[in-house]
């Protein structure tokens, strides 16, 4: 059922401009990034060698590219979460699925379903990007490996939050605002104790912390849970919130 | 599996904050019944469509369907259940086929079952030709068709329709509701409108809701003795003095409208028009109309309706 749901979800998702547009202008821009950062390791590359350092082009390359990869998608989930809800709500079609004999859960975890595809459908195209460099040289499967499992996560997160916020209004504009707001709220959280040395709960709580390590080739599990407890936490609210439209009033 | 009442509703409320918009209703419906469901705006109709339906929770009371209680084992109970809401929920982007290929899924009928569920629903709703068109380009009336089509196309033994003509053309409201008749015979049906003549022409019982009350329930037949008025509608050329016409047997009260027109209220026991014709012939009156009065189901509405607010008006006496 939860299937259903997703797949109906991603045929309207792509029977809209809209998405086709998103993809496009993300590859353009992630493609223009990545080809300057190949520039710049070529340019680099002897210097690098003689001065002995480790770093290959995965470090000098990949790295930055996923790092960057994360901010673009900031901006760009909320456009494609913002529908999710808001839009079956202003167009009364979400009767649909209350009257269905699907329970409130089926119906989140098909529409979050749906954007987490759509967001990873992003992310493999990002990926092929590097591994196109494997035509002429190798790559270090682990630390790309690391920061692929990072993006993916942070991507799932930025979706759980896109999903919440859409079921909050009718007004799809509102729902990117508020996901836009909220994910920079937690990207930026660690500023707050900066300098301070330890920067405390604040720090603790940033997105961001949890994601620089997987770019460094990091895997911790901590980081790993603190993401996925992060998505757990903003599906429940989402359930939640979908609920209240029954009960509220 | 309780096959005398498909739906149970007793003792169902709900309240928005300190408005209450369904007041303690109860009723039930059978396999074979269309229940019109009547009421001036805002009575109370779409929310208890909606709470019927599992789109609202009800504050108080008990909804059983088809056996199943619809807060205890909801699926269940909402896959006995079409509802087609005010508004068809269709999606616009998709075209017929798919939207109703959706539908199938969400109801849980098996992908094997899904094409000839969907082509039966089409067959019904008269959609066969447009199965490959955006719904968004579909007139009004053929979305609602949609709509229709997307609540009977897992066959649920109850369908619950609000206001499924409004926005149609004549043509297309007579289709509905002979479409609704025919949908009567298998399944149980509950009809909601402010639309009279639909209901005398769709429905084998009514229900009259009013500031979240059922103010009457009672089946088509039962409506029509409420409908016998006891009143004459006579014009006469030479009128008499009114005494002599109140003094005739049964006669309760007579009503001068000018012109030698006359309204008589009679008692229902004792119909007074033979008696008056004869009088009148003997007597040279000039009888040349005499119509007894019909209270239509629209005066009984009105007069239900607005009697807390004022006094009964004599027409429906």
């Amino acid at each position: 059922m939860i299937f259903t749901i997703a797949r109906n979800e991603l045929r309207r998702m792509f029977l809209s401009p809209l998405a086709w547009v998103i993809l496009a202008v993300v590859m353009a821009i992630l493609a223009f990034m990545f080809l300057s950062s190949v520039q710049y390791f070529v340019m680099i590359q002897s210097r690098l060698l003689s001065m002995g350092s480790e770093d290959g082009v995965t470090a000098v390359v990949v790295a930055p590219l996923l790092g960057n990869a994360a901010v673009v998608l900031l901006l760009v989930a909320p456009l494609v979460s913002m529908r999710l809800v808001a839009d079956e709500r202003r167009n009364k079609t979400l009767s649909l699925l209350f009257s269905a004999p699907v329970s409130m859960t089926e119906i989140v975890l098909g529409k979050y379903l749906s954007l987490v595809a759509f967001l990873w459908l992003i992310l493999a195209m990002v990926a092929l990007m590097p591994l196109s460099l494997l035509a002429g040289g190798t790559l270090d499967f682990g630390l790309f490996g690391a920061g692929l499992l990072g993006l993916a996560l942070l991507l799932a997160a930025f979706a759980a939050v896109g999903l919440f916020m859409s079921t909050l209004t009718q007004n799809q504009s509102v729902a990117a605002v508020g996901t836009f707001g909220l994910l920079l709220l937690f990207w930026i959280l660690d500023w707050a104790g900066r300098g301070s040395g330890a920067s405390g709960i604040l720090g603790y709580l940033s997105i961001l912390n949890h994601y620089e390590p997987f770019l460094q080739g990091i895997f911790d599990t901590s980081d790993a849970a603190y993401l996925v407890l992060f998505i757990l936490t903003f599906l429940m609210l989402s359930i939640r919130r979908l609920d209240m439209d029954r009960l509220g009033g | 599996m309780n096959d005398a009442a498909l739906v149970e509703v007793d003792d169902l409320s709900r309240s928005y904050g300190s408005i209450m918009a369904v007041n303690h209703i109860s009723f039930s419906i059978r396999r074979g019944q269309v229940l019109g469901f009547l009421g001036p705006n805002g009575a109370g109709k779409t929310t208890t469509m909606q709470i019927l339906s599992g789109n609202l929770a009800p504050s108080t009371g008990r909804i059983r369907i088809a056996g199943h209680d619809l807060l205890e084992a909801p699926h269940s109970a909402k896959q006995a259940i079409g509802y087609l809401p005010e508004q068809p929920p269709v999606y616009r982007e998709l075209t017929v086929d798919e939207y109703l290929d959706y539908c199938a899924g969400l109801n849980r009928i098996a992908r094997a079952k899904r094409r000839a569920a969907r082509e039966a629903a089409k067959m019904k709703c008269g959609l066969s030709d447009v199965g490959r068109r955006l719904i968004g380009n579909l007139s009004k009336g053929y979305q609602q068709r949609v709509g229709l089509a997307q609540a009977i196309i897992h066959m649920p033994p109850v369908i619950i329709l609000d206001e499924p003509t409004v926005g149609l053309d004549p043509i297309q409201i007579r289709e509905i509701r002979h479409l609704v008749r025919e949908l009567g015979k298998e399944h149980g049906v509950i009809l909601s409108t402010h639309i009279l003549p639909e209901v005398q022409a769709t429905c084998d019982w009514v229900q009259i809701i009013n500031k979240g009350s059922l103010v009457l329930n009672d089946s088509i037949e039962g409506l029509s003795r409420h409908m016998q008025s006891s009143a004459l509608s006579v014009a006469l050329r030479q009128p008499p003095d009114l005494g002599l016409i109140e003094s005739l047997p049964g006669i309760k009260s007579v009503q001068d409208e000018g012109n030698g027109h006359l309204r008589l209220f009679y008692d229902p026991e004792t119909d007074p028009t033979d008696a008056l014709v004869d009088l009148a012939v003997q007597k040279r009156w000039g009888l040349y109309e005499l119509q007894p009065e019909r209270a239509s189901l629209e005066d009984i509405f009105v007069h239900i309706t607005t009697e807390e607010r004022d006094s009964p008006k004599g027409n429906a006496a």
